[in-house]
């Protein structure tokens, strides 16, 4: 956990275009261990951007620059497409928010996922789809033959996203960037995933990236936390610390959360202060 | 009967109640039982939640008692009389929307103003420019933003403008259908607050559907729990507070709703 799998120093994403252009991450350094991490912040924050450009899916006329970006003492930066097809996958998988657009719609789900596994393991197709089976079961599908047979519209949301998750997994990656991986699932199937992806960072020392707009779910399920806003860091500390968080802006998000427990009369509402966008980025090492 | 029982009996019947509700979808082999024998009731001026996940009819009780869909059976009654299954403008002056996605439930290439009219002009109702300024200083986005467009607009002033057009028409009962679940947490916050306001100054009676349980906490009175197209458990939200709620169904979702729990 004290050996960072993933470095990342003065990472900033531009977008051009004509009139303008658009900084949507802004020289932000953080580093990940074998470790859940939480990133969190509103929509326009740039997490996601984050996560994208740390795997290079950032296509013109998007711009990513960063002193570095090192995995595993790999420089990303420096890798080739061919390279970088090799990491993107086999060592770092991303899960994406809603696998109504991310699964093939065309292809049954099991094909899917076996396509993962061969393209990063020279195997047989019988092979592939015995992992296929496993790993549909270790993501708790209680029907594996029914499932890897179907058709990514014929299963449910919460299935489907599993499904993804069977996939990024398969050819076990060192780390799992998760962009809100569960925000399209009920509460109840939320759980379920968040479990089997514990599990996983448990048992095979996986890094977790997750990116996530709920402050109670990141404090609840990571180990650390970074709060963007206006595409730099404003704050970063123990998940179990979040509730005692310091910056103006946390604060300001967690007390216009209604909560179950303490009921009250009116929410308090964030009030933005243009000063927190030149604020300098903090810098979240392990 | 003596006139001051006349109004007490009055105040007593119910904005809205509704009995044994059936909704169905499809027809023939395919017909679909989406809601099964829901009974709950709103009192004037209350606000009552609706929970549950996808797919457990939630959402579906509204857009029926809203005519959106017209294969039902049941009693729906608003302020004592039996609506039929075809409506008529004296329904929707009573009645209004909001839905869940402010970037889908506003006509993209239709200004604010055309938009807050619409209504207006359906119903032939006069002094359409004060109205329009009034809903939108109401809504607490001010005149400015009459002219606009909503690609103009933020998720959380689009949202303003969907609750401004569902006060048009002066309505007792606004039906909210997820009104804060696209929309971050800082403007949810922003837009619940709205809701309370109107609510007090304008005497409304809401009718919430929501996935979020905290969400209901704060806004409602009463909460009603649906699974599978079935209300399994009604409840005043100081029950499900303090004590612990008696169906399983509704504690896992209690339970969920704090965060994450490990195995």
């Amino acid at each position: 956990m004290n050996k960072p799998l993933l470095e990342v120093e003065d990472l900033r994403v531009r977008f051009h275009s004509k009139r303008k252009t658009v900084e949507a991450v802004r020289g932000i350094s953080f580093s990940v261990g074998r470790e859940r991490i939480g990133i969190v912040g509103e929509s326009g924050s740039g997490k996601s951007m984050t996560g994208r450009a740390i795997l290079r899916l950032i296509r013109e006329p998007g711009e990513v620059q960063a002193r570095k970006i090192l995995f595993d003492g790999i420089d990303l930066q420096s890798l080739s497409e061919k390279e970088m097809r090799a990491i993107r996958g086999h060592r770092i998988s991303l899960v994406m928010q809603d696998p109504k657009f991310s699964l093939n719609p065309v292809m049954k789900v099991g094909h899917q996922i076996g396509e993962a596994y061969r393209v990063h393991n020279r195997s047989s197709k019988a092979e592939a789809k015995k992992r296929a089976l496993e790993m549909l079961e270790a993501v708790q599908i209680r029907n594996p033959e029914r499932v890897y047979d179907s058709y990514p519209h014929e299963v449910s949301g919460g299935m489907g996203q599993r499904i993804m998750i069977a996939m990024m997994l398969i050819p076990e990656p060192d780390l799992l960037i998760a962009d809100e991986p569960t925000s399209a699932l009920d509460v109840t199937v939320q759980m379920r995933v968040l479990q089997i992806m514990d599990k996983l960072v448990r048992d095979r020392g996986m890094g977790l990236i997750f990116i996530s707009h709920d402050l109670n779910l990141v404090s609840s399920f990571c180990d650390r936390v970074i709060i963007m806003y206006g595409g730099r860091i404003v704050e970063t500390c123990k998940a179990d610390e979040l509730q005692q968080a310091k910056h103006p802006y946390t604060r300001g998000l967690l007390a216009a959360m209604p909560h179950i427990s303490s009921p009250c009369e009116r929410l308090s509402v964030l009030e933005r202060d243009p000063k927190w966008q030149e604020e300098a980025s903090v810098d979240a090492f392990i | 009967m003596h006139s001051s029982e006349i109004v007490q009996q009055q105040e007593a019947v119910a904005a809205l109640e509704i009995q044994n509700l059936d909704v169905f979808f499809g027809q023939g082999q395919d017909r679909l039982q989406a809601v099964k024998g829901v009974s709950f009731s709103v009192p004037k001026g209350g606000s009552f939640g609706l929970v549950g996940e996808s797919g457990s009819g939630k959402s579906t009780v509204l857009r029926t008692v809203s005519g959106l869909i017209s294969d039902w059976k049941g009693v729906i009654n608003i302020k004592g009389n039996a609506i039929d299954h075809r409506r008529d403008k004296a329904f929707y002056k009573t009645i209004q929307m909001v839905f869940q996605d402010p970037y889908a439930s506003l006509h993209p290439r239709h200004t604010i103003d055309r938009t807050l009219s619409e209504p207006l002009i359906l119903h032939g109702l006069k002094d359409r420019d004060a109205r329009v300024d009034q809903a939108l200083v109401d809504v607490g986005l001010g005149t400015s933003f009459r002219f606009r467009y909503p690609h103009q607009l933020s998720g959380g002033q689009r949202q303003r403008v969907a609750i401004a057009r569902s006060l048009m028409l002066e309505p007792e009962i606004l039906l909210l259908d997820e009104p804060t679940s696209a929309l971050d947490v800082s403007v949810q916050a922003e837009i619940l607050n709205l809701l309370a306001d109107l609510r007090e100054r304008k005497n409304l009676t809401y009718l919430l559907v929501t996935h979020n349980l905290a969400v209901v906490a704060h806004m409602c009175d009463d909460i009603a729990v649906m699974n599978r197209g079935e209300i399994v458990e009604v409840m005043s939200v100081e029950e499900m507070r303090n004590a612990e709620p008696e169906h399983p169904y509704t504690r896992e979702l209690l339970m969920a709703s704090e965060g994450y729990v490990p195995e």
